[in-house]
């Protein structure tokens, strides 16, 4: 799919956070952007905002009153989806109906939920590493970190948890690649993508409505808000959400921490000689990788940093932007593995946090670290291509695996 | 409990109406925070830092995206 704008001209007036240089260079652009402005606008898409200080990005964020989240992903035209529910509940959902439909999902991604993950999501990624081993031989130990790794993981465990079929991977991404990537395109191609991905979800509803389960779809199915059975909306909408924002979010911060490890020998040597510090640096990594710019539509007019905000215009929240702000972190631009004090917003503020941070975060961390215990010494070796959109991590890494 | 004076001498602070479940409190130190099943912060001790875990406690304070923790010293706590 093309775009339907052109090159980006100027990033303080024209920005296009889908034209691919945006994520290729994205420090440099809000660094540029924070001298600038700090407030970016672009007439595209019908009119969007680009905060990237982290005073604004805050704001914005806690910010219930003025910006809906009636629809989070930044398009050519504004969803009919209404507030307070949204298409995607409880991410596209305002207070108060936010409340109860989060609620619902809160205890299946608590820290106690997720812990007795680690052993199957381990198993897995040695899985990975042993098939990417045994073909980097013929390779001269050449392999790809995000292909034939990142990218495979948060497909497998959120397909187990929601119970869709293992081998429909290919197709997720495909409806990822769609709804995240595919946003400057016509309003009939968008329509198509979620008609894909609708029908897909409808037959696995179906499928769960026949074979009850223990998964989330079917939790989903037979779960109520007070007495009140889920609508047939929410229900769907809750699946997408599930199956669409735990996966290239999770293999973009598991792609660009192995790229960062690939290209700083130091980082990687020291990882390898002092395991007990990776908490700590997945953390960092976290911080300065942050893969997810979230977005608001404006409710209400409001000035913020001087920039008056309309009714229906886009807000992008780039938390990733807020990470690297030098008011808020020292030494922001810089990865310190062992910064012990760092307050990041990788997964959003306020009550829209990102409700599989404890699985995101167990996946990154068990990811890194049995890369390194598989392949401890690696390179890179070879072309990096970025990711478009709102979800910004490495779609190649290739690398050299030293023995 | 006042446990003033029995070796408990920080206390750490938690405000639930800004706690967003991030969990890096119960991460850092879970010798002081444990976690609902919402996944949101709860204090053990009623607060109290055990002696020895005073940086921990400083440290899970520093790392809360939301501002949701503070710690207390001893005064602090006992006029809570």
């Amino acid at each position: 799919m093309t775009s339907i704008y052109g090159p980006v001209t100027d990033w303080a007036t024209d920005f296009d956070h889908a034209e691919p240089d945006y994520n290729a260079n994205a420090h440099e652009v809000w660094s540029e952007l924070r001298g600038r402005c700090p407030i970016a606008h672009t007439d595209r898409y019908e009119g969007a905002w680009l905060p990237v200080t982290h005073e604004h990005v805050s704001q914005i964020a806690y910010d219930t009153e003025h910006f809906t989240s009636r629809s989070v992903v930044v398009t050519t035209y504004r969803p009919l989806a209404e507030a307070p529910v949204g298409n995607a509940p409880p991410i596209s959902s305002d207070p108060p109906f936010h409340h109860g439909a989060r609620r619902l999902l809160l205890p299946a991604f608590a820290p106690k939920a997720i812990e007795p993950m680690e052993n199957g999501v381990r198993t897995l990624c040695r899985r990975l590493l042993s098939d990417i081993a045994e073909a980097a031989i013929a390779k001269g130990g050449i392999a790809d970190a995000a292909v034939q790794y990142a990218q495979h993981i948060p497909v497998s465990v959120i397909s187990m948890m929601l119970g869709f079929p293992a081998e429909d991977a290919e197709l997720f991404r495909g409806f990822i690649h769609d709804i995240v990537e595919g946003v400057n395109v016509t309003v009939e191609q968008r329509f198509e993508s979620f008609q894909r991905l609708g029908d897909y979800i409808e037959r696995q509803v179906l499928d769960h409505v026949d074979n009850p389960r223990d998964d989330l779809t079917t939790f989903l199915l037979n779960a109520k808000i007070g007495d009140e059975p889920l609508s047939v909306g929410h229900v769907r909408g809750s699946i997408v959400l599930l199956l669409i924002a735990g996966i290239d979010t999770t293999w973009s911060a598991i792609g660009s921490s192995l790229l960062h490890l690939a290209t700083h020998p130091d980082d990687r040597r020291r990882l390898v000689a002092e395991p007990a510090l990776m908490p700590t640096a997945i953390e960092e990594l976290l911080r300065v990788y942050a893969p997810v710019t979230m977005a608001r539509l404006v409710s209400q007019d409001v000035e913020i940093g001087g920039c008056p905000m309309k009714v229906d215009d886009w807000v992008l929240l780039p938390f990733p932007a807020a990470n690297v702000d030098p008011a808020a972190f020292e030494r922001a631009d810089e990865v310190l593995i062992d910064r012990a004090e760092n307050r990041h917003i990788a997964f959003g503020l306020g009550i829209h946090r990102c409700l599989g941070s404890n699985l995101a975060r167990l996946e990154v961390r068990v990811a890194v670290e049995e890369f390194l215990a598989a392949f401890p010494d690696f390179e890179l070796a070879g072309e990096v291509t970025w990711s478009v959109g709102q979800i910004r991590g490495p779609r190649t890494v290739p690398v050299r695996i030293n023995a | 409990m006042d446990l003033a004076g029995y070796g408990w001498p920080m206390r750490v602070v938690l405000d639930s109406a800004r706690c967003q479940g991030h969990n890096r409190c119960y991460a850092i130190a879970p010798e002081i925070f444990d976690v609902d099943e919402y996944g949101m912060a709860v204090l053990l001790h009623d607060g109290a830092v055990p002696t020895g875990l005073e940086d921990k406690a400083t440290l899970a304070a520093a790392n809360c995206p939301e501002f949701a923790i503070k710690v207390a010293g001893e005064k602090d706590g006992a006029e809570r």
